[in-house]
């Protein structure tokens, strides 16, 4: 894990004030989920930037706008996403169809979710890759084959894979098909989301060794999302706590789980089990809220253990309260008052 | 008295948002304004005579008259509602077996399931036109509407019985029908109260399929003769036309009139089922009730 | 093999209990309705100018042509012995021509009509339909969705009707009845006088089976378009063509053949009745003549032929399957 400091020059990522929401209006009934809302970050070149939150959280949400994958009936209503590809700045929303077509694979490419399911049924790995090769045509576009040979082998995977269909390999193997798939291309950033759910632990383990080799071949910056603890202090450098659409807290790894400020990340690490420990696993009370009508206030308020009146009434800040640690909550930044107060109510 | 203010509150939502609905209601709502008109038509269903022959359309007589001396507008009221009692009860009569069928072999599974799936499986493959000409030539002189539609609905069960089976299936997995076992409810009770009232809005839909089925036979076969040719129907009015050359003789008023009938019915049932399959689906169902509860 | 084992066997099983099951029932039928077949024929020949004897041996012969003599038992044996030597009986109307030649002369016929209209209409369903299913907001596909709404559920026969109305009749373009002029002697204008007179009931064909398929394609194609792989494909960048033809297409294919399987019948029964309209010399159009001269072997004949002909299509396309789907070829 490499010690981070934010230094905007290595910044390959920069999101502001970002607000991405989905609007259906189905038989005149409207309804808008406020899937991200409001969410700032920045993520270092070549580290392993970690998003922690249950399912609901928005965290696919900030995946699809990050990777430029904004269709109806999601729309961004507010912010920017800034990516800083080879010296240049690039203003992901602003790009044409194509442009985000071209970007993707060779600058920032996607794990996703149920990467079981991803791989088309009726064709051979090997023609997969083909696909997806030329669909991007790299330099070495002719000898594809064979680089694809050699990159398999390089990650470990048997070459018997190439030959098989989807349904021949285990969820563990095609999981990890998928990974060479995203990553086969050498894209600068990669985005994770739950490599490692809906996989046994053996094979979860044999899953973050990949993401770990990957990263260390290419110097890439890998963005990794779950809600399992354990996989964050395992790979991440830094974590980012998403809770209902926002950021709850950011810090590295090691603070973030030796002093963690916010409430919510507190139970998020007991939750973890740890050996000797045999005490109760505690989860946290409640469900994640809705995010068509959340509550007002910080969202965490209703589930929150220590909330105070001012937490239902006024959304915290996130602030840096120490370098690299950004927490939004009152606990920790006493609530501005009086004329102030009104002014960030939502 | 809560249901019908359901229903209402079903056709308002479906009217407003869906033109398909819209035009499919309108239609049918015609249509079935004329079936009703045939209550106190001036003259009788097997009337014949009564009005001079092979008149063209005209103010006196709206569609024209028949080689028979029928007024086709007169007729063709009769037709359309012959031919939905025809189509309604043969609907009837095939998705009543079919959901008895289907949910009994679903739910009772095993052996016994698979018994009634594979004889069920054997008539989907079997072609039932053959089948319904040989019936019908047979008993021809004493096929009434009643005889037609019971028949047609002896027909029609197979296919849809299989896709309310599966419906059966997943519905016993829900924990509501564990809890009815537990408590001691029969199987049968189990079935008419519990799992029903979800197949009905997917019956709904599934019942106009059932209508195009039996409308298409009804008219195939009334135009081989081989139905009670004496009532009118918008297929034995088809016949009448062509035994008495209508085509070629440019009486084609004759033909227009069932022939346009036909589609417009079948069209505007189609346009209900598929917008009433839309709204029905659980998928926009669950946002609608969702967007509801929020709003 | 032991994949031959796991998926033939299965549906050979099927086949042979459908044949039986569909024979049965087209046997018990009519020794369960009141009417006699062998009295209705009697009735319609004038007897009154007969002698008794001769109306005795007449019905003896009847009974017998039609199995109906002896026990129930006693005719279901000899039915199927029948059956098994391929013997459905004389025809009636043609006497005395075995059934089974009329059949074989008008199989032809029905057989290019059904075939070349299912093809058509199949290509053309599958193709639009998935295209429609992939740019579903664009003006072309909601005007053929539009379109094929007021197609797919006339029934068949009017549409025949309206078609033969329009275009021999009316706007004459086409031929009003028959299946071909001339003689194949003169093969060029044999040839094109066949199209001429198939362009017809082939179009109504394929436009009800196409208004059906592309219904179900745009329907399977929507769900595979919503699958994970497709969203994948398409967030990974890869070229429309590609998604639509590599990964939509193909998997939403796998469904609709094991679905021909299912409604071959239902094609059968649309040729069957674009014949009646159109005098299309195919078995459709020997049913026809058939109930007009009140054939009962004939129609007994071509019931019991449709059952297993169409539960051989099904049995045929179903053993194709796996040639498709590798998921059922590699277990």
């Amino acid at each position: 894990m490499i010690a981070s400091s934010a230094i905007s020059s290595s910044t390959i990522a920069d999101v502001r004030e970002l607000r991405a929401y989905y609007s259906t209006s189905i038989f005149n009934v409207q309804r808008t989920v406020r899937a991200v809302d409001d969410i700032s970050l920045q993520i270092h070149e070549g580290e392993v930037y970690g998003i922690a939150g249950e399912s609901g959280c928005g965290k696919s949400t900030l995946l699809k706008v990050l990777l430029g994958m904004v269709t109806p009936p999601l729309a961004v209503v507010n912010g920017s996403v800034h990516y800083r590809v080879e010296g240049r700045d690039v203003d992901v929303l602003a790009l044409s169809d194509e442009e985000r077509r071209a970007m993707r694979w060779k600058v920032v490419s996607y794990i996703p979710q149920g990467s079981m399911h991803v791989l088309n049924p009726v064709r051979r790995i090997r023609d997969t890759f083909r696909d997806f090769i030329a669909a991007h045509k790299p330099p070495w576009a002719s000898k594809s084959d064979e680089h694809v040979n050699e990159y398999l082998a390089e990650l470990g995977l048997p070459q018997r894979v190439l030959g098989a269909y989807p349904h021949q390999l285990s969820g563990g193997m095609r999981q990890r098909v998928t990974i060479a798939l995203a990553t086969i291309l050498l894209p600068r950033l990669v985005l994770a989301d739950e490599p490692t759910t809906a996989l046994d632990v053996v094979v979860q383990r044999g899953v973050i060794q990949l993401l770990q080799d990957i990263r260390a071949r290419m110097n890439s910056t890998l963005v990794l999302v779950t809600h399992d603890m354990g996989v964050h202090a395992n790979l991440a450098d830094r974590v980012m706590v998403l809770y209902a659409g926002q950021v709850m807290e950011e810090a590295d790894t090691t603070t973030l789980f030796e002093q963690p400020l916010h409430p919510y990340t507190q139970y998020l690490i007991q939750s973890l089990p740890k050996i000797d420990d045999r005490a109760e696993r505690v989860s946290i009370p409640g469900r994640p809220p809705s995010l068509d009508n959340p509550p007002t206030g910080c969202r965490f308020h209703p589930r929150c253990p220590y909330a105070m009146d001012v937490c239902k009434t006024t959304v915290p800040q996130l602030q840096e309260v120490r370098p690299g640690h950004r927490v939004a909550c009152h606990l920790v930044t006493p609530p501005p008052t009086g004329a102030e107060r009104h002014a960030v109510a939502v | 008295m809560q249901q019908l203010s359901g229903v209402l509150r079903v056709t308002r939502d479906l009217y407003r948002s869906s033109p398909s609905f819209r035009t499919g209601a309108t239609i049918l709502a015609i249509l079935l304004a004329m079936g009703v008109l045939s209550l106190v038509s001036p003259y009788g269903p097997d009337d014949r005579r009564v009005v001079p022959v092979d008149r063209p359309p005209s103010l006196q007589y709206f569609f024209g008259t028949t080689s028979l001396g029928q007024d086709v507008f007169w007729l063709t009221t009769y037709a359309i509602r012959n031919s939905l009692f025809v189509a309604g009860l043969a609907v009837v009569i095939g998705r009543s077996i079919a959901v008895m069928l289907g949910s009994f072999s679903g739910y009772v599974g095993g052996a016994i399931d698979r018994v009634i799936s594979g004889f069920t499986d054997s008539f989907i493959v079997i072609p039932r036109l053959p089948l319904l000409i040989l019936i019908s030539f047979m008993i021809r002189g004493s096929l009434n509407m009643l005889g037609l539609a019971v028949l047609l609905g002896l027909l029609d069960w197979a296919w849809p019985s299989k896709r309310y089976r599966s419906q059966v299936l997943t519905l016993r997995e829900e924990d509501f029908t564990k809890t009815a076992t537990f408590a001691g409810m029969g199987t049968l009770k189990i079935i008419l109260r519990e799992h029903l009232p979800f197949l009905i809005p997917f019956l709904l839909a599934d019942a106009v399929s059932g209508f195009l089925f039996a409308i298409g036979m009804e008219v195939t076969l009334s135009v081989l003769g081989l139905s009670d040719l004496g009532s009118p129907t918008i297929g034995t009015m088809i016949y009448w036309a062509g035994y008495y050359q209508a085509l070629l003789t440019r009486r084609f008023w004759w033909l227009v009139a069932p022939i346009v009938t036909s589609v417009l019915l079948v069209v505007a049932m189609y346009l209900l089922s598929i917008s009433l399959g839309n709204y029905l689906d659980p998928r926009t169902r669950l946002k609608v009730l969702a967007a509801r509860s929020t709003a | 093999m032991g994949f031959l084992k796991s998926y033939a066997l299965p549906r050979l099983l099927q086949w042979a209990v459908v044949i039986a099951v569909g024979t049965t029932v087209t046997f018990t039928i009519p020794r369960l309705l009141p009417t006699d077949p062998v009295e209705q024929t009697l009735r319609r020949v004038s007897t009154s100018l007969l002698d008794p004897r001769a109306i005795e041996t007449f019905r003896a012969t009847l009974t017998d042509l039609y199995g109906l003599q002896g026990t129930p038992l006693e005719q279901y044996g000899r039915f199927w012995a029948r059956l098994l030597k391929a013997d459905l009986g004389p025809s009636l109307g043609a006497f005395p021509t075995p059934v089974t030649q009329i059949i074989r002369d008008g199989l032809p016929w029905t057989i290019g009509l059904l075939g070349s209209a299912t093809l058509i209409s199949w290509v053309l369903g599958i193709v639009v339909g998935t295209l429609a299913a992939y740019f579903p907001r664009s003006k072309w596909s909601q005007f053929v969705g539009g379109l094929l709404v007021t197609v797919y559920p006339v029934p068949y026969f009017i549409l025949s009707l309206v078609l033969v109305m329009t275009f021999a009749y009316y706007i004459p373009l086409f031929p009003l009845v028959g299946g071909a002029t001339g003689s194949p002697a003169n093969l060029g204008a044999y040839v094109f006088s066949i199209l001429q007179h198939g362009f017809l009931p082939a179009l109504s064909l394929v436009l009800g089976g196409a208004a059906f398929r592309f219904t179900i394609a745009r329907a399977l194609a929507s769900g595979v378009i919503a699958s994970d792989a497709v969203t994948y494909a398409e967030v990974a960048g890869l070229p429309r063509r590609r998604i639509i033809f590599g990964y939509v297409l193909r998997n939403s294919l796998l469904p609709q053949v094991t679905d021909l399987a299912l409604s071959i019948g239902a094609l059968f029964e649309g040729a069957l009745i674009t014949e009646f309209v159109f005098s299309y010399p195919g078995i459709g159009y020997r049913l026809y003549t058939a109930i007009l001269q009140s054939d009962f072997n004939m129609i007994m004949g071509i019931t019991i032929f449709s059952i297993v002909g169409i539960a051989t299509a099904a049995l045929l396309i179903d053993l194709l399957y796996p040639l498709f789907d590798p998921r059922v070829r590699y277990r």
